[in-house]
């Protein structure tokens, strides 16, 4: 369809500068492998520090790229299966406000003030305006969702009878996941970090910014998730030259993700203090709630390939897999979806360990858990939104794919170096690999009393898998920006894929509608999320001051700076008298 | 329904409840997680205790960066508690070749037990970004060190 100028730059920019700004964040991902392989010996590089690069690679890869993508991407399933353009003054406000705030966080990070990563723990401090630029962002975020239900209400009205097209369902649900999700990191940051950090209020209660965070942190990995899964129900048969399965399948895996992305948050808690082992295994049991829509979306998919590869001639049991169109330069996209689509299988398994409390003992905050979720984050869900960008910008500026033939190899070589690198990851953390750490310093550095040799093998690993993941990384910016530099040689249009159905079942008045589904997702939080708050409350202490991540003693306000600072430091040398180092 | 549909259905009711079966007696058996300790102020002084010939109580104490007390010497076949704080920032505390996986959170006390059945000398490593020094930050257990005899 034609869509205006307005909506089409608005496609652009909000696909455009998160992909430019992951240039930094590849890099630093390159750079992380460099320096815990202990190729490098140093606390920085060109001027950047370890952990900020570490916090600029988390935060744009994770939150600014995923979050401009899935309003983007929003903005045209929305606008394509409804057919009509969401309102100009709203998208506009939305895009600033996330321009803005990332703005604010990037400069935050890139002048040194915010090293604080990007799940950004308290009592560890970072510059207010990072706390500022990430509230901006979601804000920003929220609104398109305000006026995407008021346009499907309004198709609703003349469409009571008509199955909600599954795109626009997926759509409505993801943005409201991110919506509860994110009102408790809002709160996190505006009502707790913020005040604190400007110096206004003494003390945070740190486990209970944790339970905040990880009340937004796990839904937020779905928030990245469902744009992927929407793309896998509504083109990828479509894209296989077959039908999709089933498209209930579909609306049951959507509403069991609104109700099970959110009370599980816990998770990432087992090994907190404070917090009562009946939630644990209460939101650990919830966890395995939540892979069952995966499962329901795992078969489905395979389904409909099967019949797609049976269409394209294929005879034996599993024959279908070798019919499918992996290299087909004109229909990249199908290669950028299936190669997230078998990363998603370990990335998967590996979650569900990390939901077990057992072995959660075993892997938590090990090389183990950036291993898992670069099969997820950096594996479904990266391909799904660098694929969908270049497909979308190509087909809404009217531009051809610069070299097509790299293009279609791009996931399939991305696929090969998280694979290396996950291995490295995952074998690494099971024998005691810390993540989230400068290795090369000191646990890689054979001159260092702290060298482990059992990590070097683990290390290189993960070190060949980033060589290639950096330089797929490098092929995609050449892609995608080459496309950018091309001339307009037909009529821009939104177009998507549209996968038929293949049994079409009658409309359910309960999978198409979203009031019980959210009462429902009301009731199941308020349950798993009210004895976790409270002991976060209940069985804390005192509250913690502010610390900077180089100095031991605490950020003090102005009247009282002398004094406190002169005790710290005597405190701190009387208890170093028997320290271990060397 | 479709009768392959109904043996389907059933099949997978079967194989979740004894996957959720499992899951609840092996956490009646053991459950490792940390044990939820309110806070007390007591165990922010570092210390080891002695209790007897077979059980020692630990109150580590996490601060950036090092571990107090960062040698600890116990006797082999000993179940040690462990009380964890922190002074500053969020550290982690991971014991190498054990199941001791914890966070050590300002204001708060985390607690868990374990057993040192053999010999050595087990690396007690950091593993929560705490500020610049964070890759300096391991302690150790050491299980009857010879010397100290």
């Amino acid at each position: 369809m034609q869509i205006s100028k307005s909506l089409r730059r608005l496609i652009y920019w909000e696909l455009g500068i998160p992909l430019a700004l992951l240039s930094i964040g590849i890099y630093h991902g390159l750079m992380q492998t460099i320096y815990r392989s202990g190729v490098i010996h140093q606390s920085n590089f060109a001027h950047l520090d370890y952990y900020q690069g570490l916090t600029l690679h988390g935060v744009i890869n994770a939150v600014v790229l995923t979050t401009f993508f899935a309003v983007a991407f929003g903005h045209a399933t929305i606008t394509f299966y409804l057919k009509k353009e969401p309102n100009k003054i709203v998208a506009w406000t939305s895009f600033w406000l996330m321009t803005i705030g990332t703005g604010l966080a990037a400069w935050a990070m890139l002048s040194g003030k915010a090293s604080v990563l990007y799940t950004f723990y308290p009592p560890l401090k970072g510059h207010p305006f990072f706390y500022l630029g990430a509230a901006l962002l979601i804000v920003g975020s929220w609104l398109p969702l305000f006026d995407w239900a008021r346009m499907y209400v309004q198709w609703k009205k003349v469409n009571a009878e008509v199955k909600t097209p599954l795109a626009v369902l997926g759509t409505l649900v993801n943005f409201t996941i991110w919506f509860v999700c994110t009102l408790a990191v809002a709160y996190e940051v505006l009502v707790l970090l913020l005040p604190w950090a400007m110096g206004w209020t003494p003390t945070v209660n740190v486990t209970l910014a944790r339970t905040l965070f990880w009340f937004f942190g796990h839904a937020l990995v779905y928030f990245w998730l469902l744009p992927a899964y929407i793309m896998f129900y509504t083109m990828l048969p479509k894209l296989a030259g077959g039908k999709l399965f089933s498209d209930l399948a579909g609306r049951i895996a959507l509403f069991l993700f609104l109700l099970f992305s959110v009370p599980v948050g816990v998770h990432h808690q087992f090994s907190d203090p404070s917090i009562s082992k009946g939630i644990k295994l209460f939101q650990g049991l919830l966890t395995f709630g939540v892979a069952i829509p995966s499962f329901i979306t795992a078969f489905t998919l395979a389904a409909s390939l099967e019949y797609a590869g049976r269409k394209r001639g294929a005879k034996s049991l599993l024959g279908f897999f070798g019919k499918l169109p992996y290299l087909d330069p004109n229909r990249f996209l199908f290669a950028y979806l299936i190669a997230g689509l078998f990363l998603f299988i370990f990335g998967g398994l590996t979650g569900l360990v990390n939901a077990s409390g057992q072995l959660n003992n075993v892997v938590h905050n090990t090389a183990w858990l950036p291993g898992h979720f670069h099969m997820t984050v950096a594996g479904p869900v990266f391909l799904a939104i660098i694929g969908m960008s270049t497909y979308l910008y190509s087909k809404t500026s009217g531009k051809r794919i610069f070299l097509p033939k790299v293009n279609v190899i791009i996931p399939y070589l991305w696929v090969i170096g998280i694979l290396i690198f996950s291995t490295g990851m995952s074998w690494g953390g099971l024998i005691g690999e810390p993540r989230r750490t400068n290795l090369g310093l000191t646990y890689l550095n054979p001159k260092d009393p702290l060298f482990t040799p059992e990590w070097v093998p683990t290390t290189m690993l993960a070190l060949a898998g980033g060589i290639i993941m950096f330089i797929t990384g490098v092929l995609f910016f050449i892609v995608f920006f080459g496309t950018m530099l091309r001339k307009r040689v037909q009529e821009p249009i939104l177009e998507l894929p549209v996968s038929e159905v293949l049994h079409d079942e009658k409309r359910i008045p309960l999978f198409d509608q979203f009031k019980p589904w959210l009462v429902t997702m009301g009731l199941i939080l308020v349950l798993a999320y009210t004895p976790a708050l409270i002991n976060a409350v209940k069985n804390t202490g005192p509250g913690a001051p502010r610390f900077t991540p180089d100095n031991p003693v605490p950020v003090t306000t102005e009247n009282s700076v002398g004094k406190t600072v002169k005790n710290g430091s005597v405190n701190t040398s009387e208890i170093t008298g028997k320290l271990v180092k060397k | 329904m479709d009768r392959s549909e109904k043996k389907v259905i059933i099949i997978t009711g079967l194989v979740l409840s004894l996957f959720i079966f499992s899951i609840l007696y092996a956490r009646g058996k053991t459950n490792d997680l940390p044990e939820c300790v309110p806070f007390d102020k007591t165990y922010t002084e570092p210390k080891v205790t002695k209790l007897d010939n077979k059980t020692y109580q630990v109150y580590a104490v996490a601060k950036m960066w090092q571990f107090e007390p960062s040698q600890i010497y116990i006797l082999l076949g000993s179940e040690v508690d462990f009380f964890l704080t922190s002074k500053d920032v969020v550290h982690g505390f991971n014991i190498s070749d054990k199941n001791v996986n914890m966070m050590a959170v300002y204001g708060n006390i985390n607690k868990t037990t374990v057993k040192f059945d053999k010999p050595g000398v087990y690396k007690i490593t950091c593993h929560e970004y705490c500020g610049v020094g964070h890759q300096t930050m391991q302690a150790e257990v050491i299980v009857n060190d010879p010397a100290s005899k």
